[in-house]
């Protein structure tokens, strides 16, 4: 950390030798790190210790486990957008074991995560994609003979850090929805025990990404709320940052798909949309780098609520989301509005001074009326009368 | 009983004075700013607002502008029904201060009224809604507008030399006088039922079944206090005598009624409990203790025979009347209404300018009539036919 | 003859008070109105309510009613209360920290503010020209700007605050909710329209009775229990099942309050918290119409009133005037 100037560390040697390794150019890499400080949530200067971080040539093992998953976590990190993303992954890391982008097979690819573990004993990364299936002895997913269960469990007693991966990791997902019939569990009830879960069907790869290059970074795993996800992303509801929002306050809904509140974009909130009761960054950075608005609701579907345990894959998609208690915005009208001029200072002046004239030429008058004034008395009216 | 002895006179004098000048240009300023009101509506001069939708426009000009200008009525129900002749020589001056008060009261309605052009569906069916006090009162003030012209048209006509039409018309006066003390006693006293309907809106102090009474008590109780003010400001502003016998035995009247009002006022608060409401630290609390003051000072400024022909005192005990009169419609429909938390108003300058504008006017041809019509008594001994 | 004179005006006082007093049995005292048959009106369900607005929009469509903007950029009708431009609004409630929904303490709210349509309405009781009216069947309170003389009785006495006048037009009307009475067949909304854009059923059109009775039926339920709620009008067969998460307050407004309303509010935080006024049950209508009639028992008292003063006057005045002439 001891460089933080970002003209300096264009020019070290790391990030010179990094141009070369990757293939990509250096402003594009400081980019990159840039941005993934900003998706943590860092504070400036940070990006120059993960530009530190990334540059050093200790590459973390990985072993990546998949079991009860459609390998979509994986297929949405391969395609993200930005250049070589892929590469940088798979270079960041020393990705020791993954079924899917594994060229090896059988008992070679086994042996490979055996000698990992054993290399990088209390130092490697564990990631889970997919939910684990408990019931009968765990005997619904097997992989080289040996079950789920017992994988996990031996691939994360050396574990550095587990990280669990998509929705079916984090609590079970699609395959645990009723009646749940394997049993399907998340990595932390099999493991009984707190791990970091990036939900969301699929993830978005910049939150795993992110969450790997904290602990690249910082030698430990970002903060989590209660659920296990990072604070940096799962902390506000998809409904706080929804571009759509502004149509939800001031009462603007589709009614039905291809309706012409729909086509202009309103809030989806009466087709289901769960972003109420959903917490999630996808309206703050989107999917597949394909810029603004790239998101479910952006595209003018109700968001499913993918990241939210009994939210996705247990309501029904069109059924009403419940709305997370939100406090009202500023702007909501209360119920005592201060309305009407309290008061208006040249009037109050105006008053003051008729008022004011007003005594005073009743005290004048009083005073004159006291003295001076002929008064009419009944002496006066009789010589009136008589003459 | 009475002498008669002065037979009213104009007064003359000059029309044209500092005086006449600015009140003028005071009732210019209203007429300019109500041509504003006139086109861009209510709200681009005034403050009123959905919270407060009554604001001086009705509540002074009508409410308050009405009960002053009840000295006509108090005054005719002493002569006329009570059958005190002494008082005769007040009567034209305090019907025409009457005739000014509510003939510029009701036009001062039109000014606040959001479709001055269907006023005239009040008098007619099915429009007419008699349920309604507002119905009431804008049928009676009406009417009673029609009826003081047509009791103070003798002063016209002497002046045209239609003393023919005079002496027709005078054989009829009774029945108009009959109606000029009616009318007024429904309407003054249907000023405080308009605030009935407001429930508990209005605060305890002023919300009671005792209204009607209370707002046509101190319609009376004001109308002899105008009457001694507009005495005093003659005997000051036109160097007339002081008419202290007769404005002395008048206020003995006003005492008397005085007492009986605040007996029936002490009452009827503690009957309803709301006496602690009078000691709260709030400005309804001090609303109403500006309010008491006005009528209790006069109890005491007036206690004896002696300090009732003091001059001084009596226009003391008037302006006290006054402004406790004033305070009690304002307390009533301003500062004892709450529709509920977070309104607020205070009168715009423009809306002050037009209150203004309009007792301007009121003056102006109090002071014109005066000395253009026998309406005063005159001073000097002069021959009567009799 | 003079005594004869006073005694007669002494009586005449006396009687007048004492009916303002209404000791006098001469006349009844106006009850209060009742509902009528086929009376329709809203129930709103604060703990529904998610204060998405939709009913303000829906309002402003079915109305014809123009934004009202509160912020600097003029972009969004954002009204902040009722006026001449809006006849319904939803307001929040809000406490300390206001995170939690329908509690009182560091909670928030919401409540929809319309016209109640009171079974014994206070405007109509005012108004001087018959502007506003009851319908006979339905209950509606209807407002006319043909008949309308822009006195604002109706504004100054309604308990609730709900009709609001256009101070800033030269020809200015009364402006408040008239339950969607203006929809033809054809209309896009088919019945109030804040009721039927409501996504939660929050607020809910239908016979008074009936919301009455679903009023009764919810304010009873324990929190947590799930419960079938009806979407837009009473029959409409939208349901769905919402899941309670407030314990309602015991207390249906609308029921009792001045005789009570047709438009009837439920909530878990207090309603006088939400700005709704605590009320007497006997309607201030009734109150106003006994004084205003047994004062004048249908101008029969003034008539013999007037009498008495005609013939006094007429003793009294005829010499005065034969003396001036």
């Amino acid at each position: 950390m001891e460089i933080t100037d970002l003209r300096a560390l264009r020019e070290a040697s790391e990030v010179q030798a990094l141009e070369k390794r990757l293939g990509i150019s250096r402003r594009d890499f400081l980019g990159l790190c840039a941005a993934l400080a900003t998706t943590m949530g860092l504070p400036a200067g940070a990006e120059a210790a993960i530009i530190k971080a990334v540059a050093a040539k200790q590459r973390p093992s990985v072993i990546w486990l998949h079991f009860q998953e459609c390998t979509g976590c994986t297929e949405s990190l391969l395609r993200a957008e930005h250049p070589t993303l892929e590469k940088l992954i798979l270079d960041i890391i020393s990705l020791d074991y993954h079924e899917t982008l594994f060229a090896a097979a059988g008992h070679q690819a086994e042996a490979a995560r055996k000698t990992a573990m054993k290399q990088h004993k209390g130092k490697y990364v564990l990631v889970v994609e997919g939910a684990i299936p408990t019931k009968d002895g765990g005997i619904y997913c097997k992989v080289g003979g040996q079950t789920a269960v017992n994988m996990l469990k031996e691939c994360a007693k050396d574990a550095a850090a587990v990280i669990a991966i998509g929705s079916c990791a984090s609590w079970g997902g699609m395959p645990s929805t009723g009646p749940n019939p394997t049993g399907s569990s998340s990595v932390a009830e099999v493991l009984g025990k707190t791990v970091v879960t990036i939900p969301g069907c699929p993830p978005n790869p910049y939150n795993f990404l992110a969450t790997v290059v904290h602990f690249l970074t910082f030698g430990k795993l970002p903060e989590v709320d209660q659920l296990g996800r990072p604070k940096f992303a799962y902390s506000r509801l998809i409904h706080e940052n929804c571009e759509r929002r502004p149509h939800f306050d001031a009462g603007r809904f589709a009614l039905e798909f291809g309706d012409p509140g729909h086509r202009a974009g309103w809030c989806l909130y009466k087709l289901g949309c769960k972003g109420p009761e959903t917490y999630a960054n996808c309206p703050t950075i989107g999917f597949g780098d394909a810029g603004e608005n790239n998101w479910p609701v952006g595209c003018g579907h109700p968001c499913i609520g993918c990241t939210e345990k009994g939210v996705g894959f247990t309501k029904p998609i069109h059924a009403l989301a419940e709305l997370k208690s939100v406090t009202p915005p500023v702007g909501f009208p209360g119920v005592h509005e201060s309305k009407g001029k309290s008061f208006d200072f040249t009037s109050a002046a105006a008053l003051a001074a008729i008022a004011g004239a007003a005594a005073a030429g009743t005290a004048k008058l009083a005073q004159n009326l006291g003295k001076g004034t002929p008064v009419e008395t009944s002496s006066h009216k009789d010589s009136g009368a008589s003459s | 009983m009475s002498s008669h002895a002065e037979k009213p006179a104009p007064l003359g004098g000059p029309l044209v004075t500092p005086l006449t000048v600015t009140l003028a240009g005071l009732a210019g300023i209203a007429a300019v700013i109500l041509l504003i009101r006139f086109i861009f509506g209510i709200g681009s001069v005034t403050n009123v607002n959905d919270g407060y939708s009554w604001g001086i426009w009705v509540v002074y000009d009508v409410m308050a502008g009405s009960a002053f200008a009840c000295g006509g009525y108090a005054i005719a129900l002493l002569v006329y029904i009570f059958n005190k002749g002494e008082y005769h020589p007040l009567v034209r001056p305090a019907l025409l201060g009457s005739l000014f008060g509510y003939t510029l009261a009701g036009a001062s309605v039109i000014f606040d009224l959001g479709r001055y052009w269907n006023t005239w569906h009040i008098f007619f069916p099915p429009w007419a809604q008699v349920n309604s006090v507002m119905f009431e009162v804008a049928v009676c003030i009406t009417l009673y507008i029609g009826v003081m012209w047509i009791e103070f048209s003798p002063a016209f006509l002497e002046r045209l030399g239609r003393s023919d039409l005079k002496k027709k018309l005078s054989n009829w006066m009774f029945v108009f006088i009959g109606l000029g003390v009616l009318l007024p006693s429904m309407h003054q006293s249907s000023l405080g039922s308009l605030l009935i309907v407001f429930g508990t809106q209005i605060n305890p102090l002023w919300q009671t079944l005792m209204l009607p009474l209370i707002f046509l008590m101190t319609a009376i109780t004001v109308g002899y206090a105008v009457v001694i003010l507009e005495s005093c400001l003659s005997a000051s502003g036109f160097k007339r005598p002081f008419e202290a016998d007769l404005i002395g035995r008048l206020s003995r009247v006003m005492w008397w009624f005085l007492v009986v009002y605040l007996a029936l006022r002490a009452v009827d608060l503690a009957w309803r409990g709301a006496w602690g409401e009078a000691f709260q630290p709030n400005v309804m609390a001090l609303g109403f203790w500006i309010e008491m003051t006005g009528f209790i000072l006069p109890v005491i400024l007036l206690a004896t025979p002696a300090a009732r022909r003091r001059p001084d005192r009596l226009l003391i005990s008037a302006v006290a009347l006054i402004v406790g009169t004033l305070m009690l419609r304002l307390n009533g429909f301003l500062i004892g209404y709450q529709t509920g938390a977070g309104w607020h108003y205070f009168p715009s300058l423009p809306e002050l300018l037009v209150t203004i504008g309009i007792i301007a006017a009121q003056i102006l041809g109090y002071i014109v009539l005066v000395r253009w019509l026998p309406i005063l008594p005159k001073v000097e001994p002069v021959k009567i036919a009799r | 003859m003079s005594t004869t004179r006073r005694q007669f005006l002494q009586g005449a006082v006396a009687s007048g008070a004492a009916l303002s007093l209404g000791t006098a049995p001469a006349v009844q005292a106006r009850p209060n109105l009742t509902l009528p048959p086929k009376a329709v009106g809203l129930l709103y369900d604060s703990t529904l309510c998610i204060g998405c607005k939709a009913c303000v929009s829906a309002c402003k469509e079915s109305n014809n009613l123009p934004p009202e903007f509160s912020t600097a950029e003029n972009l969004w009708d954002t009204p902040q209360d009722l006026s001449g431009r809006t006849k319904n609004i939803i307001k929040a409630y809000k406490d300390g920290n206001a995170t939690q929904k329908d509690r009182e303490i560091d909670g928030h709210a919401f409540i929809k503010h319309s016209c109640l349509h009171c079974v014994d309405p206070s405007c109509v009781s005012a108004c001087p020209v018959s502007a506003m009216k009851k319908d006979p069947v339905t209950g509606i309170v209807t407002y006319n700007e043909k008949d309308c003389i822009g006195c604002r009785y109706c504004v100054v006495a309604c308990p609730f605050g709900i009709p609001r006048f256009e101070y800033d037009k030269a020809f200015p009307k009364i402006v408040k909710c008239e339950l969607c009475n203006h929809l033809k067949p054809g209309d896009k909304f088919k019945y109030s329209a804040c009721a039927q854009v409501c996504p939660t059923g929050a607020t809910l059109y239908g016979p008074v009775d009936q919301l009455l009775q679903e009023a009764k039926r919810r304010v009873a339920l324990k929190p947590g229990s799930v419960t079938r709620v009806e979407r837009g009008r009473v029959g409409s067969g939208d349901i769905y099942e919402a899941k309670l998460t407030a314990q309602y307050l015991p207390r249906v407004y609308g029921d009792r309050e001045l005789g009570g309303t047709q438009v009837l509010k439920i909530s878990a935080v207090p309603m006088e918290k939400l700005g709704m006024p605590e009320l007497p049950e006997r309607s201030f209508a009734s109150v106003s119409e006994t004084l205003q009639h047994d004062l004048y028992g249908w101008l029969a008292l003034p008539a013999v009133v007037l009498g008495g003063l005609v013939i006094a006057a007429k003793r009294t005045a005829r010499p005065d005037e034969e003396d001036e002439a």
